[in-house]
């Protein structure tokens, strides 16, 4: 299929190499545009920061002294140069718990937003595709999964996902089942009102016209084109995900045998060290979720400005 | 849609910017119309009530396999002491069965029994109703006006000082989990260690041992605040996000031209001119916001024992009290369906612009 370059041709290039030169100048582009963000950058580089230490941490925590019977130390240390951050009711070190409970949460908030985006993508090309173009049957598929989306969106997140939660084995697949289930209508809206904006175009119509079927048209034509909204909203997703996580683990519904931050804010509040005042024992956890989505937030934003140009300098 | 989710919704992106359809074109007088656009809203919110009658079904009682195992879980029972719960239950029935059983009753407000309590969970809603509604609707109240407040001011100069710190402290406040809130107002304000004396209790709703009425109810004062303070700052963000950009719709439309031109001050073109039209977008969005009160209630309440709906929706989690539990996601899902119909039936009186 794919013809060599002719040699002849000089400077020419083909369609191929074409692409791929026009798509490394878009993406220098949007690296310089995100640059330019420095709210974005800071999220960057805390997330980067994070996200080695999670992956890292079984090379400087050792695994022994975070179960409760190989706790290090004494129950409620408060914070000192052994361990800088305290330690729990169990004697555990808290900033061990901390990074340790990184990888659970981390995880817990990318698969739950992979499982959300998935569907809400899916669901808001299927609904705008067909909305516009698919006759009669297809505005009633249209309407009839906007409908769904919208019952989703006004119900409580919370209380869908606690029961979804509640009634499915314990464990972390559960979480982010529960949690991926509930966060995705937002997704699905936002994507079917940017295919609906991409559809009007006219090389949907002319590629329609040459014989596209609704798989080339949503696959080839439309996803690329809501991709960027989708990456927004993924970042913006994850921070969700991530509270979400913790919230639920905090509510007991979490994986009692693994350590993530909700975790530990669950078992901080259920060994009474919170009408004690042992501070060190809640705000770490805290403040690692209020990072980390924070993080993820202003990279969503940054990327928001980047490939919508109206909220550039606030004003439309 | 011209903005994107984030800007225009709030910081959670939930939320509808669509405003109520027109009823459909060509179609008989006024009357006709409006009577249309009622009907079709009461459709929706009857089939939303529906689906969420059937989700609560299948959610508890299928889906959790036997339940009568659950119960009787780590209890030595005999075969027939099980038989005959599964009777009481009507597990022995066809699911259609149990189906049309379950949605009778829902008809004569028959939630089903709690396990745990033992007590018709109709009951136990009725008892924790009232503390609920003083807790979420000071908060929502609260926040709402707030909100409203800091966002006309930062969408009327977007970029600005002010509006970066607004944002800013708005973003924090959304990144940061409700429940985690609460548990540092409580190391810090309650718990009496440290530094801070315990100014506030840590939890409950009242002193138990006073008996006059003015002192009970400054007492609930006095376990409100800490509880109010947490929802109010978890669930003003989104407020102050959805006027600010309602705001900065508004902000380029003529009539303030006109407003300046006559020469009022800048200040009163905002409050008299530009701000209650941007208002109108918002009361549909607070409404449809509801669902993440209901959250943030639930949160608050655990943390602070607040003994309302959203505690007892925790002590049935915990048990697990399956009965209770589907229970009150029912009684919660169609607080909420309800909430948005009345938005939507309440909404074409204030915004002329959107009457059928």
């Amino acid at each position: 299929m794919s013809a060599p370059t002719e040699p002849g041709l000089g400077t020419a290039l083909s369609p191929r190499a074409l692409a791929r030169k026009r798509r490394r100048e878009a993406l220098g582009r949007f690296a310089r545009d995100y640059a330019r963000n420095r709210a974005g950058l800071f999220g960057l580089a805390s997330l980067l920061t994070i996200g080695v230490l999670a992956l890292t941490a079984p090379l400087f925590v050792d695994q022994a002294h975070l179960t409760i019977t190989g706790a290090p130390g004494d129950s409620y240390q408060p914070p000192g140069f052994e361990y800088p951050l305290g330690t729990d009711n169990f004697g555990r070190s808290i900033l061990d718990l901390i990074i340790w409970g990184a990888r659970v949460s981390l995880t817990v908030g990318l698969l739950a937003t992979f499982v959300s985006v998935t569907l809400g993508t899916l669901a808001g090309i299927t609904a705008g595709h067909f909305g516009s173009s698919g006759g009669v049957g297809g505005r009633i598929v249209s309407s009839v999964i906007m409908r769904v989306t919208d019952w989703f969106l006004v119900l409580p997140t919370l209380v869908l996902a606690v029961a979804l939660a509640a009634v499915l084995p314990r464990g972390t697949g559960t979480i982010i089942l529960a949690i991926g289930l509930t966060v995705w209508p937002p997704t699905a809206r936002l994507v079917r009102a940017q295919t609906l904006a991409v559809e009007a175009r006219p090389y949907v119509e002319r590629a329609r016209a040459l014989g596209g079927g609704h798989a080339h048209v949503m696959g080839w034509h439309v996803l690329p084109n809501v991709m960027p909204v989708v990456l927004a909203q993924t970042t913006l997703l994850v921070a969700t995900s991530i509270i979400a996580e913790s919230t639920l683990a905090f509510l007991g519904m979490g994986d009692p045998t693994t350590i993530s931050w909700g975790g530990i804010l669950q078992a901080a509040r259920t060994s009474g060290a919170i009408s004690a005042g042992i501070w060190w024992y809640i705000v770490p956890p805290g403040l690692a979720i209020a990072v980390v989505a924070l993080s993820f937030t202003l990279c969503g934003r940054a990327v928001e400005s980047v490939i919508n140009p109206r909220l550039r300098g606030g004003a439309g | 849609m011209t903005t994107t989710p984030t800007e225009a919704d709030g910081p959670d992106g939930a939320g509808t910017d669509e405003l109520p359809a027109p009823a459909a074109p060509g179609g008989g007088g006024r009357a006709q119309r409006v009577i249309a656009y009622v009907f079709g809203r009461l459709l929706t919110a009857a089939v939303s009530l529906f689906a969420v009658i059937v989700a609560g079904f299948f959610l508890f009682r299928i889906l959790p396999g036997d339940p009568v195992r659950a119960m009787t879980e780590g209890r030595e029972v005999t075969a027939e002491q099980r038989e005959e719960l599964r009777r009481q239950f009507g597990l022995d029935q066809p699911v259609w069965r149990q189906f049309l059983d379950y949605a009778e009753g829902l008809l004569h407000l028959d939630l089903g029994v709690s396990f745990q309590y033992r007590e018709p969970v109709v009951d136990l809603i009725l008892e924790r109703l009232g503390p609920t509604l003083l807790l979420a609707g000071t908060g929502t109240i609260i926040a709402a006006l707030l909100g409203l407040f800091l966002g006309a001011r930062a969408g009327w100069n977007p970029g600005g000082r002010g509006d970066r710190v607004n944002t800013a402290v708005a973003l924090f406040f959304w990144s940061v989990p409700t429940f985690w809130l609460g548990l540092l107002l409580i190391v810090l304000l309650a718990s009496g260690r440290g530094f801070m004396p315990g100014l506030f209790p840590t939890g409950g709703m009242v002193d138990p041992g006073l008996t006059g009425p003015v002192e009970r109810a400054l007492s609930t004062v006095q376990h409100m605040v800490l509880p109010v303070t947490t929802m109010v700052a978890v669930i003003y963000a989104q407020y102050l996000m959805i006027m600010r950009s309602s705001l900065m719709d508004e902000k380029g439309a003529d009539y303030l031209t006109t407003a300046r031109a006559k020469g009022l001050r800048d200040v009163l073109v905002r409050r008299r001119h530009a701000v209650p039209n941007a208002l109108l977008p918002t009361v549909t969005l607070i409404f449809l916001n509801l669902g993440q009160v209901v959250s943030g209630v639930i949160l608050v309440e655990t943390v602070f024992s607040w003994p309302g709906l959203g505690q007892l929706f925790y002590s049935g989690l915990e048990v697990p009290d399956l009965g209770l539990v589907q229970g009150l996601f029912v009684v919660f899902a169609a607080s909420v369906i309800l909430m948005n119909l009345l938005a939507d039936l309440v909404y074409p009186l204030l915004d002329p612009r959107v009457r059928p």
